[in-house]
């Protein structure tokens, strides 16, 4: 009975599923390089950048990211700016993920020894030079076990897509149990799915923290 | 030895928030020149060097480099860094890179030489300060001593007029002081410009040319090495140096 029903279910969760890797890779990769943009204004030392950086990490904290998501699909529209739902769903997630990316990068690269930053001034390096050859590279190492946690609450958080209709797996199960009245084996296949997308990032992140504490 | 001044300082004033560290220093480096400045801890002698490279600004008098004024701010900096060049207490080392890799750093990156060329003269370097088997190990697996020759050679690797060492044997364990010290002295014979700050009263009587002594911002006592060392005229040194040399 299960089987039979979830051989029919499966090919529609798939559907959602690439729409959830499609939101979770995208605003990854979005996050990632704001992210990087904002921790490295805070690390310039220029008193403008720095401050612009602060007011940008904490308003986008400060602000649930089911209201982002909303924010970005429904009022932006009145600017003459439409968004598709999945184009909306990537940047606002991708925004909202940036100030905790940021938060982690700056960690990473104030964690560097400034020792490191006189060695490299010493060799006549400019800031981004450094920054490039020197921080960054050593920063990565620091930065990466938090980095897969982000992976993981994202490829979650992904799910928060659905209140703006992108249907991605979380909504097509909620579509299909509606339809079907099947609750339990609609949602434990979404369960198992998020599962055998998160265990192995959690794996992943588990080995990232064993080799950075060597 | 020709006279002609690497590092001028003159009348450099520095402060430390209220703490007025550098009191008026003036000297003048020549090429070819071994200075080493001497002084009780606090004395303002690391300030001197890091002001002459720029890793600290100063906020009165002159520094100049190869004729050029330093000013941190200014885009001579750079140029100037590449022509002094500094080692570290602690090494400094880029942990991330092997040896040879923070040995080629600055000329492949900062100088713009072809990477042949800098790697041939690299290993040549890492082999003049004992470590031609080291140039693949990661500064981790270094013993202290051996951190510092790389060190010294990534300094070299630059060319620079001048070499500026910052207590370079004051965070080793005292067997491997020797290694280094050995390599300095080498490089002074070799006619290598050299400003060193140092609790090594035996490098200094042997090595330096001319001792400066610091106290309290200023230089309290500058001459010929062995003078200074071992016919102290100032009160204050004469007091350092007692204490330095018999501490018991």
């Amino acid at each position: 009975m299960f089987w039979t029903d979830a051989a029919n279910f499966m090919p529609i969760l798939l559907e959602g599923l690439r729409l959830t890797v499609i939101v979770t890779l995208g605003s990854l990769l979005l996050s990632t390089m704001l992210g990087l943009v904002w921790a490295l204004m805070r690390v310039s030392g220029i008193g403008p950048l720095v401050w612009i950086a602060k007011c940008i990490v904490n308003v986008i904290r400060g602000i649930p990211i089911i209201v982002q998501l909303f924010y970005i699909y429904f009022v932006l529209p009145e600017f003459g700016i439409t968004l598709t739902a999945l184009q909306a769903s990537i940047i606002g997630l991708g925004v909202a993920y940036s100030a905790y990316q940021s938060e982690n990068f700056r960690a990473g690269i104030e964690a560097i020894d400034h020792g490191q930053i006189e060695a490299a001034q010493s060799l006549g390096m400019g800031w981004a030079m450094m920054m490039r050859r020197v921080i960054i590279p050593q920063a990565v190492k620091i930065v990466l076990p938090p980095y897969g946690n982000t992976m993981i609450m994202m490829l979650k958080d992904s799910s928060q897509a659905s209140t703006i209709t992108v249907a991605e797996l979380a909504m097509k199960g909620q579509m299909l149990a509606s339809s079907t009245f099947k609750n339990s084996t609609v949602f434990t296949l979404v369960a198992l799915l998020y599962l055998v997308m998160s265990v192995p990032l959690i794996l992943f992140v588990g080995w990232l923290e064993r080799r950075s504490k060597k | 030895m020709s006279t002609a001044p690497v590092i001028e300082l003159i009348d450099v004033h520095k402060h430390f928030g209220t703490n007025h560290v550098l009191r008026g220093i003036s000297a003048t480096i020549s090429r070819g020149e071994v200075v080493c400045i001497i002084g009780p801890s606090g004395s303002g002698k690391s300030t001197i060097l890091r002001c002459i490279n720029g890793l600290e600004a100063y906020d009165g008098g002159e520094v100049r480099v190869d004729g050029i004024r330093v000013d941190r701010t200014s885009p001579t900096i750079a140029s100037i860094r590449t022509h002094v060049s500094m080692v570290f207490q602690r090494f400094n080392l880029f942990p991330h890179r092997t040896a040879l890799e923070n040995v080629i750093e600055g000329p492949v990156f900062v100088k713009r030489e072809p990477r042949e060329q800098a790697e041939a003269r690299g290993r040549e370097l890492l082999a003049r300060v004992g470590l031609a088997d080291k140039a693949d190990a990661k500064p981790g697996q270094l013993s202290g001593g051996q951190m510092q020759r790389v060190a010294i050679a990534r300094a070299l690797a630059m060319q620079p007029d001048a070499i500026l060492f910052d207590e370079p044997t004051s965070a080793l364990d005292p067997e491997l002081v020797g290694e280094v010290l050995s390599v300095m002295r080498t490089l002074a014979e070799e006619g290598m410009t050299m400003a060193v700050v140092t609790h090594e009263m035996g490098f200094a009587r042997e090595v330096a040319d001319r001792v400066l002594f610091i106290d309290g911002g200023v230089i309290v006592e500058g001459g010929e090495a062995q003078r200074v060392l071992t016919d102290p005229q100032h009160p204050r040194t004469q007091d350092f140096l007692r204490r330095v040399l018999r501490p018991i």
